[in-house]
């Protein structure tokens, strides 16, 4: 099996901000591929190298085996790209939109048809729409049929959900999960951890590095410490309490609970849990539980940006 | 509920807004206690930005009647804006001025005296460890950084409820998390927190939330009440079957 995407060390400077700083990673042959991380992580930067819209300083990038600086007239006919601000002309209709992305890459919408037909019904029915008239969840549509009408060979969607509801996101993951089983290689961003566990892979993005890349389910199985879910009907006043607990190294809320890492490698959660609940419930939580868990996505994005942060020398630059 | 007009923050009887033939709001009725941290939850579309419009007294109700920190909205609208702070992820702060500059105009346009802005111009930046950023500009302070900043601003003049839509979008979990517990710091202060979020943990960190569909609530009560009721794990499997039945399975198969 060949990589669609290889990156090696790239780097690419914006005056005294360094917003990727060595990034390697793969992506394999028809992979779903998530890079989740904050505003200002980088993924925008790496989207546009890939998609040979920026030059990279430093380090090297393949997309489809076509190197991003040398080739890039041949990705470009062969990358579809949604990027984070909706790129569609606002004073054109729906069909209209369609029809000039399909022209620029010399093709026409009933070629591409097969392709985008599961998205593109959706809003087939508003075709004489102007594109600023739409809603988000109907121009996300658009946005993502305009990037598939050239039948590409991978797709780049950068945040296709910021700022869409519960429902239309879940909706767009099934969409993709269609896609990907056309055989399409799919690389999309994300700030929403919960949307990580749709993907094969992820790589967790921050301040320009990739701090691990793993399966989804792979990754909180390297949570380092002890982690332990608490609950109590007082949450805020819990929340501190835990945090002046002898050996809390963070506590964070966590839906409706709290999750406490114990700086004790050695200890088991499920021995540590025992102890918490009992020492709150003796101290003023008398309704307090605690139960040993496995770490999630989240905390673990956590995890490693609170020790990515102590190993570097800027810490407090933010 | 025995609960009497003064000691709710917000009071919505059968509140209602159309624009022509269509019912953005469609008689919703609701309250909020003070110091309750109140999740306002609706898909896209759902008529959330012209209720909220409505108990700020932008926007006027075609029906129905609201009090917001004891005012109407339809004939208090002054009384009501020196009594909220508001908080959007687009509309707050000025990039183009300085971390101080900022807090002193909002001092200023919320009415305060030049001795009380600068006696809380020095209490927030501390408080917000701010210091030493004080004369940056706010464009370029990280995103994390701008929304703390804008919560504050918005709480300078001590409002009696303070609205924040979708205050926490595009910042790393632990920033979200950080500005949750200044969230809860105010609520635990006595003041009320009206907020409206797409991050359905964040719903979970509510003390009541209300869910619109079609300009309706279509559910309402404590994250755990709506999880029981609808048998469901999480506030966001509870929305979902809400805001689109049948998508709920169609997940699930």
């Amino acid at each position: 099996m060949s990589n669609a995407v290889v990156v090696r060390q790239l780097t690419k400077r914006f005056g005294a901000v360094t917003a990727l700083a060595g990034v390697t990673f793969d992506v394999a042959d028809g992979e779903l591929f998530g890079l989740v991380g904050p505003d200002g992580a980088g993924k925008t930067t790496l989207f546009r190298i890939l998609t040979t819209l920026v030059l990279p300083d430093d380090g090297e990038a393949r997309v489809l085996g076509l190197d991003v600086v040398k080739d890039l007239w041949a990705i470009r006919a062969r990358v579809g790209y949604m990027p984070g601000r909706f790129s569609l002309y606002p004073d054109l209709s729906v069909r209209e939109n369609l029809e000039f992305f399909a022209a620029v890459f010399g093709t026409t919408i009933d070629e591409g048809y097969e392709l985008i037909a599961p998205v593109y019904k959706q809003i087939e029915a508003f075709n004489d729409r102007r594109a600023d008239a739409l809603s988000g969840g109907m121009k996300q549509k658009l946005a993502l049929s305009c990037a598939l009408v050239h039948r590409p060979d991978i797709l780049f969607l950068d945040e296709p959900t910021t700022g869409v509801d519960a429902v239309s996101r879940r909706e767009f993951w099934d969409q993709l999960a269609h896609l990907k089983a056309t055989g399409l290689t799919i690389v999309v961003s994300t700030p929403y951890m919960d949307e990580a566990i749709r993907c094969d892979r992820v790589a967790l993005v921050q301040g320009g590095r990739i701090l691990d890349i793993a399966p989804p389910r792979d990754i909180g199985k390297r949570y380092p410490l002890p982690l332990v879910a608490v609950r109590a009907s007082e949450r805020y006043r819990l929340l501190r309490a835990l945090r002046e607990m002898p050996n809390a190294q963070a506590v964070y809320p966590f839906g409706d609970e709290l999750h406490y890492t114990d700086r004790r490698a050695n200890r088991s959660a499920t021995d540590i849990a025992r102890e918490l609940e009992t020492q709150l419930r003796a101290n003023g939580f008398p309704d307090a539980t605690a139960n040993p868990i496995e770490a999630g996505i989240e905390d673990s994005f956590m995890s490693l940006m609170r020790s990515s942060e102590t190993e570097s020398p800027n810490v407090g630059a933010a | 509920m025995s609960g009497t007009s003064q000691n709710r923050a917000i009071d919505a009887r059968n509140l209602t807004r159309r624009f022509g033939s269509f019912v953005a709001v469609d008689h919703i009725t609701f309250d909020v206690g003070a110091g309750e941290v109140f999740g306002f939850l609706g898909a896209n579309g759902a008529g959330k930005t012209t209720a909220i419009k409505m108990l700020i007294g932008l926007l006027a109700p075609s029906e129905g009647k609201a009090t917001v920190a004891g005012f109407d909205v339809a004939t208090q609208t002054e009384q009501i804006r020196r009594s909220i702070g508001y908080m959007s992820q687009r509309f707050s702060l000025y990039e183009d001025l300085t971390v101080r500059e900022n807090i002193q105009l909002y001092g200023g346009i919320y009415g305060l005296t030049d001795e009380q802005i600068s006696s809380r111009t020095a209490a927030l930046l501390a408080s917000l460890d701010m210091q030493s950023m004080a004369d940056d500009l706010v464009a370029r302070l990280p995103l994390g950084w701008k929304q703390k900043l804008a919560f504050s601003v918005a709480l300078i003049h001590e409002p009696k409820i303070v609205f924040l839509d979708e205050p926490t979008g595009g910042v790393d979990p632990i920033t979200r998390r950080q500005f949750w517990e200044l969230i809860y710091s105010a609520a635990a202060n006595g003041t009320t927190v009206f907020v409206t979020t797409h991050y359905m943990d964040e719903a979970e960190y509510c003390d009541r939330i209300s869910i619109m569909v079609d300009g309706r609530i279509a559910a309402m009560g404590t994250p755990r009440e709506l999880k029981e009721r609808f048998n469901a794990p999480t506030v966001d499997e509870v929305f979902v079957r809400l805001a689109r039945p049948g998508a709920g399975q169609r997940g699930a198969a």
